[in-house]
């Protein structure tokens, strides 16, 4: 049975970001997929203020048996998986816990306060130093800047997947990624999406140099 | 995306909360739906069109939720099921008409379907639109997870069918815009001809005229009070409610929608199954009373857990009055005692606070170092303020309207509406909007502010609207104050559909819910025939738009002027960039320039930042959408635009 490839049940990842980096999307990627092997999945997601600047976040909640409510409680993440490097510090401070693990895109996205030289946004290495801190193991790759080599920026959302299935956290392979988008995106489409993928997997196993999680 | 219309029966799918209510529809053999586009609403009436030519169905975005309950009730009189949606306000602007259609009552089944948003993530309210079954004596259906928001919407198309009154089917946030795992059911086809019969006698409201009037009132009221009878002998077997626990609990705990979802997960993490039962409504006006009574004599306390308001608490308490003797003394905790906050959204940990305070148990989510250096660690990620996207015409509209009211003095102010554009009240839209209520209110508070002049006012006043809005309900108070000749510019903010909600089509969009062409009714003719000064702008041509918009201050009665300029997220935008921008760094004066830094301090769009360490500014390649507006607010004409060709 599916149940027993979750280390915890319901086993619940947050991806989060900035309205517009695609999050909303890997989550419901990553749900089709865990639905398609027999999970029952709940995504509970933020709209309204999202494409406007703010920060989003999904969460995702995998059972074996239950609906669970689309909401995390409080410090019950089991894995965040963050396209905007601050916005995991914040998902940390009210759904981390010490075994909570990340997988981190490294490029931000000033809030506007920062782009008004109001405010300092950190340096990457204290992000970085922060993030290791407050979680068991992370991960922090390039994804945006592996999505401008492939082409457009969208593809980050999609190499922050590949990133993830790369940790073994969560119960999906390669081939159930590439049998959804083989079923929901027109040939040529699914085949760039597989592409950054396979960048995501390869970007965090690099990361990871060859530890298991 | 899953089709609605292509899975078959038993498949097992990961639906939207208001996917799966749109299924429901259609496995009910829905025909007609209509709506007005509302967070969190907006998503059934968007499924349902994007099958409707296959499905059969008239699916249409109203001008307004009265509109749309209307649409759907002639459906039902013709004999066809149908649906209305709107978000929880557009209840009280659909009340009207569902008030008085509780004194014919319905005829095929219709469902009046409304999100609502506990917590106001998306709205200027948290309005509990569960009253209204109470205040309309309707029956009320609240779905608890994603496969019951399916099932229940074909019961509610049923259900309304058997008692002849339309049924409130309520969804949260929490429910429409999650998803979850669903078992479709089968697909029924919906081939009825139509047909108003209305040769029969009055008050047989299947087969005569469908009229209110003050004979038939108490007539009405009584039929309709039976039938809410019925429903509550119907609702005490229901499968959608349900009991989890031992049979005398030391605690029940009493709860519905997404609430029940918090309070089953609140109660495992305590461990608590055995001190702690359960009851999860999904019926709850009227409420099943021999269920609830039955439980209610089993527990010791009782505990209600609901979002916004204290509804179902009321409606418990008052059975357990009424019904003293059965039910026995009880000590009642919910938002009343305390236990439970009295405003905002709840989650599990809300829930949990609760359960532990009532039971008298401790839980600490995470190790207490652990919290503390998490919390001291969020001072390190800088907050994200709310902003209009990089691109967005509604930024360089309020920066034209913000100078133009600054040249004209006098204290000027801008009354809000609502869409994305109530972001005039931050910096993103430089402060200049003032007041903000609901839909349409913004001309008519202007109307008001405008014939003030007789007591000695004198500032100019302006309001906006966006293009949805303005049909919705900008155009009776701008007859007003047209009529009334006030002092008022009215600036429309036209960006070519509703945007907040996902861009959904409006009446002056050439095509309808289901990309059918549609008749598209021009706002500048509207305004003119109205009588109205009309001026039309592009924002993006900043000076021209700044010297119009003040020239038109300086007049006065009333006027409008369209600021016309399409979203930056629609679709015919997002395929490419109007103009490559780039900053010549050597131009670039920074802090010395203008008013210190004019595009990245005050324009603050995300496409631009601050550089601080080089002290210039920069464009962010993947933010900016190549608008060209900042190189117009550039004082030293540092920002340069090329055609992108």
């Amino acid at each position: 049975m599916a149940g027993r490839t979750l280390s915890r049940d319901p086993f619940s990842v947050i991806v989060t970001g900035v309205g517009g980096q695609g999050n909303v999307t890997a989550s419901r990627l990553i749900a089709s997929m865990l639905v398609a092997k027999g999970y029952v999945v709940t995504v509970g997601e933020t709209f309204g203020a999202s494409q406007r600047g703010g920060s989003v976040m999904s969460h995702v909640r995998i059972s074996a048996c239950h609906t669970y409510s689309p909401q995390v409680p409080k410090c019950r993440a089991d894995v965040v998986v963050s396209l905007e490097p601050t916005e995991t510090i914040r998902v940390l401070a009210s759904y981390g816990h010490p075994e909570t693990r990340c997988v981190v895109n490294d490029r931000p996205v000033y809030p506007v306060r920062v782009i008004a030289g109001e405010v300092e946004y950190p340096g990457i290495e204290e992000i970085d130093r922060t993030i290791a801190g407050l979680c068991r193991a992370h991960v922090m790759i390039g994804a945006t800047s592996e999505a401008l080599r492939l082409g457009n920026p969208v593809l980050q959302n999609v190499i922050m997947i590949g990133a993830l299935q790369a940790t073994g956290l969560v119960p999906f392979t390669r081939a159930d990624f590439e049998g959804l988008v083989s079923a929901e995106m027109a040939p040529a489409t699914a085949e760039l999406n597989l592409e950054a993928f396979d960048a995501g997997v390869r970007l965090a196993e690099q990361a990871m140099g060859g530890k298991a999680w | 995306m899953t089709d609605l219309m292509e899975v078959a029966e038993g498949t097992r799918c990961l639906l939207m909360g208001n996917a799966a209510i749109a299924r429901g529809a259609l496995e009910a053999g829905v025909s007609v739906a209509a709506g007005y586009p509302g967070t969190p609403s907006s998503e059934i009436i968007e499924n349902l069109s994007r099958v409707a030519d296959r499905a059969g169905l008239h699916v249409r975005w109203a001008v307004n939720e009265k509109v749309a309950a209307e649409v759907a009730a002639a459906a039902s009189f013709a004999g066809l099921r149908s649906i209305c949606t709107m978000k929880q306000n557009g209840m009280h602007v659909a009340s009207d008409f569902l008030l008085h259609l509780t004194g014919t009552g319905v005829r095929a089944g219709m469902a009046v379907i409304v999100c609502e948003d506990p917590g106001a993530l998306s709205s200027q309210n948290e309005a509990d639109a569960r009253f209204f079954a109470r205040m309309l004596e309707v029956p009320l259906l609240e779905p608890g997870d994603f496969q019951e928001a399916k099932d229940m919407t074909r019961w509610a198309l049923e259900l309304s069918e058997e008692l002849k009154t339309f049924v409130i089917l309520r969804s949260v946030t929490r429910m429409s815009h999650a998803s979850g795992t669903v078992t479709l059911g089968a697909l029924s086809g919906n081939g009825k001809k139509a047909y108003f019969e209305c040769t029969g006698s009055l008050l047989d409201f299947q087969r005569g005229p469908m009229i209110t009037g003050p004979g038939a009132v108490t007539y009405a009221r009584t039929v309709q009070q039976g039938r809410l009878r019925q429903a509550s002998r119907m609702f005490d077997q229901s499968p959608f409610n349900s009991y989890t626990g031992s049979l005398e609990p030391r605690l029940l705990v009493v709860s519905s929608s997404a609430c029940a979802l918090y309070a089953r997960e609140a109660i495992e993490i305590l461990g608590a199954w055995d001190r702690v039962g359960l009851l999860k409504l999904g019926t709850t006006w009227p409420l099943p009373e021999q269920l609830v009574l039955r439980h209610l004599a089993g527990a010791g306390e009782v505990l209600v857990v609901e979002e916004p308001q204290d509804f179902l608490e009321d409606a418990v308490k008052v059975l357990a009055a009424e019904q003293a003797s059965i039910a026995g003394a009880k000590v009642f905790y919910g938002k009343r005692s305390g236990h439970v906050p009295p405003a905002g959204e709840l989650n599990c940990d809300v829930v949990i606070g609760a359960l532990a305070r009532i039971l008298g148990v401790n839980y600490e989510p995470a190790p207490k170092d652990y919290a503390d250096r998490a919390l001291a660690a969020t001072f390190t990620a800088p907050g994200r303020e709310l902003t209009f996207c990089a691109g967005c015409p509604h930024r360089a509209s309020f920066y034209c309207l913000h100078n133009a009211l600054a040249l004209k003095g006098k204290n000027g102010f801008v009354c809000g509406d609502v869409g994305c554009y109530t972001m005039g009240i931050l910096p993103a839209g430089f402060e200049v909007v003032k007041t903000a209520f609901c839909m349409g209110s913004g001309i008519g508070l202007a109307s008001g502010f405008g014939k003030l002049g007789a007591f000695g006012f004198d500032q100019p006043v302006v309001a906006v609207c966006g293009d949805s809005t303005f049909f919705h309900a900008a155009m009776p108070a701008l007859v007003d104050a047209v009529h009334h000749e006030a002092d008022v510019m009215l600036v429309v903010l036209d960006n070519s559909g509703t945007a907040m909600t996902g861009f959904q089509p409006h009446p002056g969009i050439g095509e309808d819910a289901s990309g059918k062409r549609a008749r598209p009714m021009d706002i500048e003719a509207i305004c003119r025939a109205m009588g109205a000064k009309v001026v039309v702008c592009d924002p993006f041509e900043v000076e021209g738009t700044e010297r119009t918009l003040l020239s038109m201050l300086e007049e006065s009665g009333p006027r409008v002027a369209i600021l016309r300029q399409e979203c930056a997220l629609s679709p015919h935008k997002r395929a490419g960039k109007r103009f490559k921008i780039r900053v010549d760094e050597a131009a670039c004066i920074g802090s010395r320039c203008g008013c210190n830094r004019m595009c990245t301090r005050v324009f603050r769009c995300p496409g631009l930042f601050w550089d601080a360490r080089a002290k210039v500014a920069r464009i962010d390649e993947v933010i900016c959408t190549g608008c060209g507006v900042c190189a117009s607010v550039c004082p030293s004409g540092a920002i340069r635009k090329e055609e992108a060709g």
